[in-house]
């Protein structure tokens, strides 16, 4: 359904960001993507929607060439292509309901949706979007009045109010703690399968993503490294995907701190080499 | 840059290294020059016995001013008004030319870094680097005395204060809402009134308010140049050395000022 074919991209710094990507993502299924900083992450899946422009490759969604599209039919392709971020992304000044709503916004002229005037199934439908994530009683409050999980399920609302076909999930529990980030994460996925959605989720935590998502894709710096089941993560693939580190032992307990510049590797800057020679 | 090894090898920090407290040192002494050399030319054309007479004088033309001449009054509401409307209708028209300006000199919103930028750029500097007071001369010059005269000077004079302003804010914007906006599909003009336009209403409205203030206080003595409200007022009552009237007038502009004060205050408190 989604197929993404030898995606580069070099941003005008120079910076190889993404070095020839290519998978598939079947209907209904929910990718993680996972990776250290810096590994071209959030490039990949913005590339998808075109908020970052690909160098080179392509991207297909059902039958057509995302990359291919400019102007109007960009927009009209973005319609079915929800996007959740990282610090929810919400118009911070805006109520929950108008925030839901802006998700119609490639539906409605502009008139009508600066008068706030958008057609009665778009609201019942946000309504009901509200309902399922929960925030029935805050519909009229501004979206800077809610906590951090509240508002990353407004985020979820805003890009199911859509109708996509493919969600894009950009780092959706980084801002969250531990307790929330799963729950965010269980809404996700529930979601996404009440309406046979496929997804990408670029996420930091690997225990998250293996809990919750059947497929990851591991990603240094720039090139695919890993694609398989959840359960195929060992220590091996591990140290493949972030560098060397005992993945055996709880966080506190590194003995070698000699190694400390190589631990957060420099990938987007190419400072690392072939990420296979590190072992 | 300033850590310091000693001979032993020892570590030491220091905010600025050497050479830069030298440079800081001659750079406290040139404005110690500056200072005494422009005392200097300054006073050199000063009359001194003027100057030891100075008390004497402001206690006399205080002493004529007092008390304002309360009757004087009737004639001053015309004049009051219109320079309320000036300040009111020059801010309105500022508004109206700056917003699409300050969407046009923003870096994040421009249409074109390279020719509009600039050219928007110019005309903001333009109209900040005249004074109201001097648009008002030219206007009355080629409008003729009065009312019309002022809103335009006011104008003018605000578009380059409203627009800076306004594309600062803009430039300040949070990226990822407008991204996400971006993102449902939505029209560059949907884009704009949803991602960014929420983000700057505070900056606008305060901004907005408070050049309005300031041009209550421009348009008062706009009039000395003929450009309508109670500056005309005031100029002719000085001509005339009618200190109680100067001194009432003085008084009304004091009770305007403060309250437009009060009033952006409540503006702000609300909006924001």
């Amino acid at each position: 359904m989604l197929r993404i074919d030898n995606l580069k991209k070099r941003y005008k710094t120079g910076d190889m960001a993404l070095r020839g990507v290519s998978f598939t993502v079947q209907p209904g299924e929910l990718v993680g993507l996972i990776g250290p900083s810096g590994a071209g992450k959030s490039t990949l899946i913005r590339c998808v929607n075109r908020l970052v422009e690909p160098t080179a490759g392509s991207i297909r969604l059902g039958d057509v060439v995302l990359t291919d599209l400019g102007g109007r039919e960009l927009r009209k392709a973005r319609r079915h292509i929800g996007m959740i971020f990282q610090e929810f992304a919400l118009v911070e000044r805006l109520t929950v309901m108008e925030n839901v709503l802006s998700g119609r916004l490639g539906y409605v002229g502009f008139f009508a949706s600066w008068l706030r005037r958008f057609p009665e199934a778009d609201i019942q439908r946000a309504f009901s979007l509200l309902d399922r994530v929960g925030l029935t009683d805050h519909v009229d409050k501004r979206a800077d009045a809610l906590s951090g999980g509240q508002r990353q399920r407004v985020g979820i609302a805003r890009a199911l109010a859509q109708d996509p076909e493919l969600l894009l999930i950009d780092e959706p529990t980084a801002s969250l703690d531990p307790k929330t980030s799963r729950q965010v994460m269980r809404l996700i996925t529930k979601l996404c399968a009440e309406r046979g959605l496929a997804g990408i989720v670029n996420i930091h935590d690997v225990a998250l993503a293996q809990m919750f998502l059947p497929r990851i894709i591991g990603l240094r710096a720039g090139e695919v490294v890993y694609d398989g089941p959840a359960a195929g993560l060992s220590s091996d693939v591990l140290t493949r995907i972030y560098g060397e580190e005992d993945w055996s032992k709880p966080a506190g307990d590194a003995e070698d701190e000699d190694d400390l510049p190589a631990a957060t590797p420099q990938a987007a800057t190419g400072l690392v080499a072939d990420p296979l020679a590190v072992r | 840059m300033a850590v310091l090894l000693g001979e032993d090898g020892a570590r030491g920090w220091r905010l600025l290294t050497a050479e830069q407290r030298r440079w800081r040192w001659f750079a406290w002494l040139a404005l110690v020059a500056v200072t005494v050399l422009s005392w200097r030319v300054m006073t050199q054309d000063t009359i001194w016995a003027f100057v030891s007479d100075a008390p004497r004088q402001a206690q006399d033309i205080f002493g004529r001013m007092l008390p304002p001449r309360w009757s004087y009054m009737d004639r001053l509401w015309q004049p009051l008004w219109d320079t309320i409307n000036i300040a009111t209708l020059g801010t309105l028209i500022a508004i109206v030319i700056a917003t699409p300006l300050a969407f046009l000199a923003a870096r994040n919103t421009t249409p074109s870094a390279l020719f509009v930028r600039p050219v928007v750029l110019f005309i903001i500097v333009a109209s900040r680097s005249i004074n109201a007071l001097i648009w008002g001369l030219l206007l009355v010059a080629v409008l003729g005395p009065g009312v019309l005269a002022g809103i335009i000077a006011i104008a003018l004079r605000s578009i380059g204060f409203i627009g800076k302003l306004l594309y600062e804010a803009i430039e300040e914007i949070d990226e990822t809402q407008v991204e996400a906006i971006r993102a449902t599909g939505a029209h560059p003009a949907q884009v704009m009134s949803y991602g960014i336009w929420p983000q700057i209403l505070p900056a606008f409205a305060t901004i907005a308010v408070f050049r309005w203030d300031i041009n209550i206080r421009e348009s008062t003595v706009l009039g000395l140049v003929g450009a309508g409200g109670l500056g005309l007022a005031l100029e002719s009552s000085l001509n005339t050395l009618a200190w109680p009237q100067v001194s009432l007038i003085l008084l009304i502009i004091l009770g305007t000022v403060v309250l437009s004060e009060w009033l952006t205050a409540r503006v702000r408190k609300a909006i924001i």
